[in-house]
């Protein structure tokens, strides 16, 4: 494989895992308000999907949506500006970490209702079809969305209409606070494809290789006019549901195996520093850069002014 | 009017449908059995247009939604059908925390211009969930227009503003209405959203009323009218924006206020333009102002039930009288 490709893999990796971090720290510390769910654990699935599209491509995303949208290419100072409620920020502080979107790199939304992303992303598609100009969408829900009756009417309908949607599964065995084995008795969730006539597959969501491969595959197929896949991706989040989250319904000895054995990004950087021939040199230069644009983004954001009240009804209507 | 012709509320919608899907391609139609529609708005379209634009759907109305709100923000016009008003409660999520919300959650960078078009009200011994006005509860969402159209030529030319709209739109469409003739013109005409018709003028009375109810109240105003009052009966067509500079300024004419919906009085539109004119034109009132709707009550099956439940033109010239005194 092409190590310039593998090395942009890793760079949005670490760009998402390091951003994930520092916005942990930024609440902490009172800079960020709201409810925020972090993506740190699962940067594989958004790295390795997205490398899978194109520039002009979209995606649909949810309520644990930064890695999505940081992997499709947003800027990460105009997503710090947002968490931290600016003017300055993607959604001008209207969205925040719910809703925080990024239309000009083809994301139609980050829905903060479960599931409800998944209905809309089929519209995306469907515009494609009728437009017949061969883009595809990436739609990321997780495995407690598997449960919603908006699950099934869309997976139904981009199966009858054969849409150029590729539903991907960020399965990270936790539905909020209620593990999978206690919200559902399957244990893939890529078997209910089979309801909707419809390609199915599990993949190690912590492997961004086998991520990349899977999504590339479905995105073919949905190019080909053959209509949707659905993709779980197995992964694990390494913090909360939300940050503060007190964490009862899972072990700190889970976490920490977790952390320690299949951390996607160490996993990727022991690869490409063994099996790929990269030299630390390379590494260390794309994590100093990013380091570096995370510490402007939050500069940029503390600097930025907050919104202002007096046109706070703007966009309501057009 | 130039070129016009009688034809139903009905044949009025697929008129406008028609019109515009020639005139954009981006225009197109999903919803359930459009093909055999349950009111034949849409029988035909399919000829013309192709399944690809005339796009029939599984029984799944949030899938519905959730498809033209996709599309509407990918660059397309849909406009949906949903078969009954009732079934807007199965939607109600994709309709309130996205439809409505998107652009502002964005700050403007999304778009929805989509129309959802669907059947409301009772007539049809069609029971409680077949049956119902639900318009007022959408004036309570930011980020949905409303259009609640009472003749065959606010229908055509209403959609037609509604589809060439880059808001989203939730299009009333009266079923007892659908059958009901009117006056339209040949081809291509619009009528603005906001912008309240007065469909009778008068002096001693504001009757406002819309969808099936205008028809009634301008009956009442002849029942009045035989008994030497003059009442003015204000079509407001559209909820949101509701054209609240009409209304205020018949009543400063009038100085009375009736309202008459089909929906619950409740929490009804009645209220919310009753609450208007007494923060807005209070001391121009002379005498209290009357609501009229259903009872807070499911609709009946039972047509014996069924007829007393929304206002009468009786009731309204009635209710007229009593505040006249």
């Amino acid at each position: 494989m092409d190590k310039g490709f593998l090395l942009n893999l890793y760079e949005t990796m670490f760009r998402i895992r390091t951003f994930e971090e520092e916005v942990k720290k930024q609440f902490e510390d009172g800079n960020i308000p709201g409810f925020i769910h972090l993506g740190s654990g699962q940067e594989a699935v958004s790295a390795g999907a997205c490398a899978a599209i194109k520039k002009d491509d979209y995606i649909g995303s949810t309520h644990r949506g930064h890695a999505n949208l940081m992997a499709k290419g947003a800027r990460t100072d105009r997503m710090m500006a947002e968490l931290f409620a600016r003017e300055t920020g993607y959604c001008k502080g209207r969205g925040g970490c719910l809703h925080i979107t990024d239309m000009s790199v083809g994301s139609i939304g980050a829905n903060g209702i479960v599931a409800a992303g998944i209905i809309v992303a089929n519209g995306a598609a469907l515009s494609a079809k009728l437009k017949n100009n061969k883009k595809v969408i990436l739609t990321f829900f997780g495995d407690g969305a598997a449960n919603q009756g908006k699950f099934h009417e869309a997976l139904n309908l981009a199966s009858v209409w054969a849409l150029p949607n590729i539903f991907i599964c960020e399965n990270n065995l936790y539905g909020e606070a209620t593990p999978q084995s206690k919200h559902m008795r399957i244990k893939d969730i890529s078997t209910r494809a089979q309801a909707y006539d419809m390609p199915g597959v599990s993949v190690d969501g912590q492997d961004v290789l086998k991520v990349y491969d899977a999504v590339s595959e479905a995105v073919k197929r949905a190019r080909d006019g053959k209509g949707p896949s659905l993709i779980e991706a197995k992964t694990y989040r390494f913090h909360g549901h939300h940050i503060g989250d007190p964490e009862t319904y899972r072990t700190r000895e889970e976490v920490e195996e977790w952390m320690e054995k299949r951390d996607p990004v160490k996993l990727f950087k022991s690869r490409l520093l063994k099996e790929f021939k990269a030299d630390n040199k390379e590494i260390d230069a794309i994590e100093k850069k990013i380091l570096k644009e995370i510490e402007d983004a939050v500069q940029f954001a503390a600097e930025s002014p907050m919104p202002d009240p007096a046109v706070l009804t703007q966009n309501v209507y057009v | 009017m130039a070129n016009a012709r009688l034809i139903t509320g009905k044949d009025a919608i697929r008129e406008a449908l028609i019109e515009e899907m020639r005139r954009d391609p981006s225009v197109f139609l999903l919803g359930e059995d459009l093909e055999q529609a349950t009111f034949g708005v849409t029988d035909g379209l399919v000829e013309e247009f192709g399944a690809e634009r005339v796009r029939n759907t599984p029984i799944s109305e949030n899938a519905i939604i959730g498809a033209a709100i996709g599309a509407a923000l990918t660059g397309m016009r849909p406009v949906a059908e949903i078969m009954f008003a009732d079934f807007l409660m199965d939607a109600m999520d994709p309709i309130v925390n996205t439809m409505a919300k998107i652009r502002f959650m964005t700050s403007g960078q999304a778009k929805v211009p989509m129309v959802i078009r669907t059947p409301s009200g009772a007539g049809l011994s069609a029971g409680a969930q077949h049956s119902q006005s639900p318009e007022a509860i959408f004036m309570h969402i930011p980020g949905i227009k409303i259009a609640v159209p009472s003749t065959p030529y606010d229908m055509k030319g209403l959609l037609k503003t509604a589809i060439r709209m880059d808001d989203p739109v939730l299009f009333f469409e009266h079923k007892m209405l659908y059958y009901e003739g009117g006056e339209v013109p040949e081809g291509d005409y619009t009528v603005p959203f906001g912008k309240a018709d007065i469909k009778r003028q008068g002096k001693d009375v504001t009757i406002v009323a819309v969808l099936a109810m205008i028809k009634k109240a301008l009956m009442a105003a002849d029942i009045l009218a035989s008994e030497g009052i003059e009442a003015e009966v204000v079509d407001p067509r559209t909820l949101y924006p509701l054209d609240m500079d009409s209304i205020i300024n018949s009543v400063k004419k009038t100085k009375r206020l009736v309202t008459v919906e089909e929906g619950s009085r409740t929490g009804g539109i009645g209220a919310e333009i009753a609450a208007r004119v007494a923060e807005e034109a209070l001391d121009y009132l002379d005498a209290p102002v009357k609501r009229l709707g259903s009872a807070d009550c499911p609709i009946p099956f039972s047509p014996a039930l069924e007829e007393v439940m929304y206002p009468t033109e009786q009731g309204i010239a009635d209710a007229v009288k009593q505040i006249l005194g």
